[in-house]
């Protein structure tokens, strides 16, 4: 057996046995489903056109994309998208979990902004269970505010690796510190930095720990000047005006008959967001403003997410507020719904409670019926169909949740707003730059997590 | 009789389920058996030979309502009305209506499934311009209409959302493709084909989306297995989990 101590690790051994005629495993390469026909197509033709396979690897197509580009000098000719490197079967998997499970599996589809995909979940089992308005006041304010949080530091990521993709390391570096510091927050109150699983079913995991909110208003004092910052570096530099500007054009009668929704669709002037249009989790009761602009591009595009995060800067404001009024439970009364477990951070991660503990081993035997039966088995769902919407940070994510009135889900369907909006990068590419196309793709900003799920 | 306690009050709630009547629930088909749902050894809870039946099919009466509830004519019934104006033959168009947890669904036969999309972007009244896309539902103890095929769409000049839904059975799983009237649909029918293997008749270029192209089956399918897969890694195969060792 060989070593596994680096220093005597031999990297290139199974290399040297592979080509010593010893069996090796198969070989993939890029080539495969119609690649050949489309090489050969071109070849015919006898022009100039040059048929370029951009990624799944790429490191400017923002993630496993793959585009296929047939290019005339350096202008698109032709462009098609294929993806489905990163399908990990989550709906399916749904399936085969208890409707609380599920927010794990959802979380992890569109992975910079998993509160969205929980509560986007979430909302469509509790319309089923028709339990909406029994959800305590101050688990709406939480999910709100971890939303909000979610979009800042997803639209950071946005625009971080936005500049990266046009070759601005400063901008990447600066947009990645801010959110580190969203992520310190999402730590502190949920126990994880990503993939949080804290929106459950009825409320949300556990409450804030204690000295969460003094964190998020040390963080809502430095983020504004952050956010200014990254304004002075980008919004009048005619470096990245000339990379953006009149760029990947797509008007409002394109994002229509494309169901293209979030900044895109904004960018486009239409102020259509769902917070305002169709409130949820008490969204209609905060102020804030819609960001819009009329040009179409990707300026327009960054320029909203730029709105974006100071408007909801203003909404995490106002949940602060709100919450040093607003006592009470997080999860729902229901008993036969609410996740039994008081989560607490202790010195070895989340976990049970000790007091909980002492209440369900101690003193009430239908507590411990309950935990046992919710834990093991779940809740219940009455059977039927839901469709929940929110507005996540690249659009309209959709739920739809279907339920044959078993403790699992029947099927669980989520409209990505990744999915749908990366159908754009044709029209958008289409007759432009080669260049311009890595600029198309990011202002779409898709998370491939988010597309293949 | 409703208590103070909110403990007993849940029990109470949930008693208070949906109620059917008895013969109704009784001649509906087994949605599935056991508890767990676990097919071998693994339920030991007891509920091994439960029966669950399927809901029954039910047609929601007028009013509709709204969003808010059915207690008085609100903007389903607009809906339903405009849509009932602008299509002459609504009743042959239309299976059923259901309107269930405030939101409104149409059963369209599929025959008509064009007809009606197109109607409800271009009439003024209704003028649904967003589609939110296609989810597939698989219900195999459905006869004759195993496979669903789901539409949401979204007004958002009226503000208003209804769904449509379409069945075909599995001998037959054509669907007329929506690609003419919302071109978004391109991608969200490729993805619907390629997990239920329902063929929407029209589509462009009808191929997976998700799963490589030379994939047998689709895997959102409920005969489908969730892993069963054998995985192949540097040669070497592993079973799939389901045929792994085990201590039973």
């Amino acid at each position: 057996m060989s070593s596994t101590k680096y220093t005597e690790y031999d990297a290139y051994a199974a290399e040297e046995a592979a080509a010593s005629g010893e069996k090796q495993g198969r070989v993939f390469d890029v080539g495969g489903q119609d690649w050949d026909q489309v090489v050969s197509g071109a070849e015919d033709l006898g022009d100039e056109r040059l048929v370029v396979n951009m990624g799944p690897q790429h490191p400017s197509t923002h993630g496993v994309l793959r585009l296929v580009l047939t290019l005339d000098g350096e202008t698109v000719d032709d462009c098609r998208v294929g993806i489905g490197y990163l399908h990990t079967g989550i709906e399916k998997n749904m399936e085969y979990r208890t409707w609380t499970q599920g927010t794990t599996f959802c979380t992890r589809m569109d992975y910079l902004a998993p509160i969205f995909n929980e509560t986007a979940y979430c909302l469509g089992v509790e319309k089923l269970l028709d339990v909406t308005d029994q959800v305590p006041e101050r688990a709406q304010i939480i999910r709100v505010m971890m939303m909000e949080l979610n979009r800042i530091s997803s639209h950071l990521v946005a625009i971080a690796t936005f500049g990266l993709e046009l070759g601005a390391t400063t901008v990447m570096l600066n947009g990645f510190i801010e959110r580190e510091y969203t992520l310190d927050l999402f730590e502190e109150i949920t126990g994880l930095r990503m993939n949080m699983a804290y929106v459950r079913p009825g409320g949300v995991a556990q409450d804030l720990p204690s000295g969460a909110l003094s964190k998020i208003r040390d963080y809502l004092d430095r983020m504004p000047k952050r956010i200014l910052a990254l304004r002075k570096l980008l919004d009048e530099n005619p470096v990245y005006l000339a990379r953006t500007r009149d760029i990947a054009y797509l008007d409002l009668t394109g994002c229509m008959s494309l169901g293209i929704t979030g900044p895109m669709l904004r960018a486009t002037g239409l102020p259509w967001d769902l917070r305002k249009s169709q409130p949820y989790c008490g969204y209609e009761t905060y102020d804030f403003e819609v960001a819009t602009q009329d040009t179409c591009d990707v300026y327009g595009r960054y320029l909203v997410r730029m709105q974006e995060m100071e408007e909801s800067l203003k909404i995490v404001e106002q949940c602060v507020e709100r919450l040093q009024r607003v006592k009470g439970p997080v999860m729902i009364e229901d008993k036969k719904i609410g996740w039994p477990a008081q989560l607490a951070i202790g010195a070895d991660g989340m976990g049970n409670s000790p007091r909980h503990i002492a209440h369900i081993m101690g003193t009430s035997m239908e507590a411990l019926i309950h935990h046992f039966k919710l834990v093991t088995e779940g809740f219940r769902v009455p059977a039927g169909q839901a469709y929940s919407h929110i507005e996540s940070p690249r659009g309209e994510l959709g739920a739809h949740v279907v339920s044959d009135g078993g403790t699992r889900p029947y099927r669980v369907h989520f409209r990505e707003p990744s999915f749908v909006n990366l159908q754009a990068t044709p029209a958008m590419a289409e007759g432009g730059m080669v260049a311009d196309v890595i600029a198309a793709v990011a202002s779409i900003d898709p998370v491939m997590g988010g597309v293949d799920r | 009789m409703s208590s103070q306690n909110p403990e007993q009050r849940a029990e109470q709630g949930a008693d208070q389920l949906p109620a059917q009547a008895e013969e109704e629930r009784r001649e509906q088909p087994v949605a599935r058996t056991g508890m767990f749902g676990a097919k071998t050894t693994g339920d030991t809870s007891g509920y091994g030979r439960l029966v669950v039946r399927q809901s029954p099919k039910v047609t929601a009466p007028r009013p509709y309502g709204g969003p808010g509830g059915a207690a008085e004519p609100g903007e389903f019934d607009e809906i339903a009305d405009e849509l009932e104006r602008a299509l002459p033959d609504f009743g042959d168009a239309i299976e059923r209506v259901v309107v269930h947890r405030g939101e409104l669904t149409f059963f369209v036969r599929r025959e008509r499934l064009l007809d009606v999309a197109r109607t409800m972007r271009d009439e003024p009244s209704l003028r649904f311009e967003l589609c939110s896309g296609v989810s597939g539902v698989h219900y195999p103890k459905d006869e004759g209409a195993e496979l669903h095929s789901v539409v949401h769409l979204l007004s958002i000049t009226h503000n208003r959302r209804v769904r449509l839904e379409v069945t075909c059975p599995d001998a037959d799983p054509h669907v007329p493709s929506l690609v003419p009237v919302y071109p978004t649909n391109d991608w969200h029918e490729r993805e619907t084909y390629d997990f239920f293997g329902i063929v929407y008749d029209g589509h462009p270029a009808l191929t997976r989306i998700e799963m490589p192209d030379d994939w047998v089956g689709h895997p959102q399918r409920k005969d489908y297995p969730l892993g069963g897969i054998p995985v192949e890694y540097r040669g070497a195969e592993i079973p799939p989990p389901d045929e792994r060792r085990s201590y039973v």
